[in-house]
């Protein structure tokens, strides 16, 4: 994939030392070079990614190579055991998830999934998940309950999809339902946006107990082009609107939406994939771990008390 | 609290007889469904709904909530006040600017009014969205007030109606609207759990976050004819699918055939039918 635009200057570095690879293979001066110019880019990268505008976190957690629902299934979980099905209409492959061991205990993950290349991205409807997706997470977590198995969900989607199935089928009542469910469980649940949280399709599944974000991903009512698009009228305003919409993980930390920020490596999670999973591993652990044990009512009620605490606070 | 019910009811009536607006362009309006010529007294009269075709118009919160409750009588109860503009929002023009100019349109202060009264004799809080106050968009001061109208129910021993009439989340602020989603869910939890029933009166338009949060979950729901009921926006479903949208799409009418509401009530038998509904879920002991 091409470099992200403001990645330029790290690009052309990167391409120099493929050449200087290329030329000379055991030549000692030139690994002195290679070194000299990957601790530049590694300084680039770090002046970069500390100084991303809100615009371009929204392509840092969009890119194509940033690690998605499988990969942090497959770098943190052991028996991931997937569930199909919502038992009412269908299987939705934008949502999945199922029953899983995180460090050795059984639990309930869950999350969206874009997919990988066209073929796998058309499988997974680009993430967007239909009602069967959010009626299947009502399953998953009703399942967690009755077997008093912890929850953990992955958000990453641009939002729940817009297609006339979807309305017809109750896509509304099937976000909202997932939001009572997901708020009622006498069970621990941990959500982490990794890549977009867009709206809706995403809050569907964040109900939870604790919710983190990675450094570069964002959280928003309405996607900056949607935005742009209704209040500025012209959808190339996506920038302004995305500065506006104050939808960085920093943004909503400042304004106590979430409880905190899991550190990207430097250069974005899409460079470093495994130190981003890894990371985001040790945050749902130590989340978990204080959650544990647990009273199932207490829970709940603590949860619902932080969801009023949040956006207003309690009356 | 007792001179509510004039000021709320009494007065904008007798503001109307005493200032009537001779203005033609004020008396004739046209039904945006069949373009027939609709006289301001007659409309009046038939509730907003278009003499010639049944289209059900738009309708201000203070003449419906006349029409549901009992005697034409109810009181406010205030929102909870809260802090303009939390973002700093600013598009073209700033979110403080447009609320101010909502605010000097309408008179209120954001998009919800709550309301306590009785229908059919049984005690009832009613949280009614205003389209008129920036598309009846949900953010804090909205989700405050629908928290509020639940407290309300449950303080009152009351069912809790609401009265969608929204666009939905209000974009201005961010991700503070998103999360009165989960916020308004658990203000119907809270209905629920004291046993209390919550109806969804869903009317045009009702769309986005609200959709797909409180107004969904229902005891029972029952739309206005022709409503506008969904999720996704229909130019952003034209645009994802690339197909022109089956006719009726997203209509009260489409959604009790696809199952998401139980009955669509003329508006005329509106007040009666919440009445009946009332009377079968709430025991006679609860008659307030
Ligand atoms: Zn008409």
């Amino acid at each position: 994939m091409p470099p992200l635009p403001f990645e330029k200057p790290v690009a052309e570095l990167e391409a120099k030392i493929a050449e200087l690879r290329q030329v000379a293979s055991a030549d000692i001066a030139i690994a002195d070079e290679v070194e000299r110019m990957q601790a530049k880019i590694d300084r680039l990268l770090a002046g970069i990614y500390a100084a991303l505008t809100p615009a371009q976190k929204v392509a840092v957690a969009r890119h194509e190579a940033r690690p998605h629902f499988s990969d942090y299934v497959a770098g943190l979980f052991t028996e991931f055991t997937p569930l199909a099905g919502d038992r009412l209409f269908g299987e939705d492959a934008a949502l999945l998830g199922g029953l899983a061991r995180l460090n050795g205990r059984p639990c309930a993950v869950m999350g969206h999934e874009r997919g990988r290349d066209t073929q796998s991205r058309i499988t997974h409807n680009f993430g967007m998940a239909r009602p069967e997706g959010y009626r299947k997470a009502q399953r998953l977590v009703a399942l967690a309950a009755r077997f008093g198995l912890p929850v953990v969900t992955f958000v990453d989607t641009a939002g729940a999809y817009p297609g006339v199935g979807a309305e017809e089928r109750g896509q509304a009542e099937a976000i909202a339902r997932s939001m009572q469910v997901f708020l009622a469980a006498p069970v621990p649940i941990v959500t982490v946006v990794i890549g977009e949280g867009g709206s809706g399709g995403a809050i569907a599944i964040a109900c939870a107990d604790r919710v983190y974000m990675l450094e570069h991903a964002v959280y928003s009512v309405i996607s900056p082009e949607g935005c742009a698009s209704i209040l500025w009228r012209a959808a190339a305003q996506a920038e302004e609107a995305a500065a506006a919409l104050r939808l960085t993980a920093q943004d909503l930390k400042r304004f106590s939406l979430i409880d905190g920020i899991v550190p990207e490596p430097v250069g974005g999670a899409h460079r470093h994939p495994e130190q981003a999973i890894q990371a985001t591993g040790r945050q749902i652990s130590r989340a978990l771990n204080a959650l544990t044990p647990w009273d199932g009512p207490a829970l709940v009620q603590r949860r619902k008390a932080n969801f009023l605490a949040r956006a207003g606070g309690d009356l | 609290m007792a001179m509510n019910w004039l000021t709320d009811f009494i007065r904008p009536r007798i503001r109307s007889f005493v200032a009537p607006k001779d203005v033609p362009g004020d008396l004739w309006s046209k039904c945006p469904a069949c373009e027939g010529m609709l006289f301001a007294p007659d409309l009046k009269t038939s509730h907003n709904v278009c003499t010639h075709c049944g289209h059900h118009l738009r309708m201000p919160v203070k003449d419906r909530l006349a029409l549901l409750f009992d005697g034409r009588c109810y009181k406010t109860i205030a929102p909870p006040s809260v802090p303009d503009d939390p973002l700093r929002f600013r598009d073209r023009r700033r979110y403080t600017e447009r609320l101010r100019e909502a605010r000097a349109a309408t008179g209120l202060r954001d998009a919800i009014t709550i309301a306590h009264g009785t229908i059919g004799g049984r005690g009832v809080v009613a949280a009614a969205f205003h389209f008129s106050f920036m598309g009846g968009s949900m953010g804090v001061a909205v989700g405050q007030g629908f928290l509020k109208a639940a407290r309300e129910a449950v303080a009152r021993r009351a069912a809790l109606l609401a009265i969608p009439c929204s666009g939905g989340a209000r974009m201005q602020e961010g991700a503070l609207s998103l999360m009165q989603m989960p916020r308004t869910v658990l203000a119907v939890e809270e209905v629920r759990a004291a046993g209390l029933p919550y109806i969804v009166l869903l009317t045009d338009p009702t769309t986005g976050g609200v959709t797909a949060s409180f107004a969904m979950l229902g005891d029972i729901h029952i739309a206005e004819p022709g409503a506008m009921i969904g999720f996704a926006g229909q130019r952003v479903i034209a645009e994802t699918i690339r197909e022109t949208l089956p006719p009726g799409f997203q209509t009260a009418e489409y959604l009790r055939e696809n199952g998401m509401v139980d009955m669509v009530v003329p508006r005329k038998e509106m007040a009666a039918m919440l009445g009946r509904v009332l009377g079968l879920v709430m025991p006679d002991a609860e008659a307030a």
